[in-house]
């Protein structure tokens, strides 16, 4: 059949749903430290920080139960950078979404930097957390990374 | 579990998706159909299958289906199932029944609910015919059909239905 023949009909859609979950032993210290304005990593018997805390080594399938702080600031691992947030993003003027390996962390976390250009940002350079004032144990309990100045 | 007993640990989350649905040829004008009151299938040239809501093609023969086939709104219930849960943001008021239901003529069945009738009299094979909304609430929409009620029929052998290619 030819579509142009006839006024394909078109709606749009919203799906959402809430749910309620448990974080779990281990990721709630994380997220209980990040309302602290502390973040936590586990560490395994190999002495590999992982940041964010992760229950299991995944080479090794060690449980992980060890915490340890790391960062607060980090180092920028990759990231790619948004020039037109969308309405979903936290963020509503151009960021990057990057991966950061915290001080003290063998691991990346994926997060956003902002306040900067793109031109700004590089492999390597280092950031620092802006938190919350508002704390709720989530993630956005950092609003986003800056460039250490 | 209600709130005051969930773990303290338990966060509220939630999942939000947008999106722009574009119906494509076949649902189109089933909808354009199904506005004014009329279920219209569409058949393959091939094996002669008959499919509502159409696609726009046989999965069977893997071609297109352009031949129209304009069907009754009586069929029967090839299988159902008792909804006991209630799922959050639907108005239907638990324990209701979701059924497959297969037009006469057709070679598949679509989902629907069944109602006007007690849930332990309701069984496989049942006739039932489509209540349908008053002309004036009528939209692109399969909910134009309220839900489908039993009408007075012998029940059907569902192991006919089995599709046979022609």
């Amino acid at each position: 059949m030819n579509d142009s023949k006839i006024n394909l009909l078109e709606a749009p859609f919203e799906l959402s749903y809430k749910y309620k979950r448990s974080s779990g032993p281990v990721m709630s210290k994380f997220f209980e430290g990040l309302s602290q304005k502390k973040i936590f990593g586990t560490k395994s018997k190999a002495q590999k920080v992982f940041a964010p805390a992760a229950e299991y080594d995944p080479d090794t399938r060690e449980a992980l139960t060890e915490i340890v702080e790391v960062g607060p600031g980090g180092t920028i691992e990759s990231w790619s950078w948004v020039n037109s947030p969308r309405s979903h993003h936290l963020l509503k003027t151009p960021f990057a979404f990057a991966l950061i390996k915290l001080d003290g962390a063998d691991t990346a976390m994926l997060h956003m930097v902002s306040d900067c250009d793109e031109s700004d940002l590089s492999i390597g350079k280092k950031v620092l957390p802006v938190w919350s004032e508002n704390p709720t144990e989530a993630i956005t309990d950092i609003n986003y990374f800056i460039l250490e100045s | 579990m209600s709130d005051d007993q969930a773990p303290k640990d338990y966060k509220e989350s939630f999942i939000h998706l947008e999106y722009q649905y574009t119906a494509g040829s076949a649902t189109t004008t089933f909808l354009n159909q199904v506005k004014e009151g009329r279920l219209v299938g569409q058949s393959c040239p091939k094996c002669k299958a008959v499919y509502v809501p159409p696609r726009g093609s046989c999965p069977r023969c893997g071609i297109a289906t352009s031949i129209e086939v304009p069907l009754t709104d009586k069929g029967c219930v090839e299988s159902f199932t008792v909804v006991h849960i209630p799922i959050p943001g639907n108005p239907i008021v638990p324990p209701y029944v979701c059924a497959m239901i297969r037009l006469d003529e057709a070679d598949i069945s679509f989902l629907h609910l069944v109602q006007d009738i007690e849930i332990d009299q309701i069984r496989i094979g049942m006739r039932v015919q489509a209540v349908w909304k008053p002309k004036d609430e009528w939209t692109h929409s399969l909910e134009n059909i309220k839900w489908f009620a039993p009408i007075d029929e012998p029940d059907v052998d569902v192991s006919t239905l089995r599709f046979k290619p022609s």
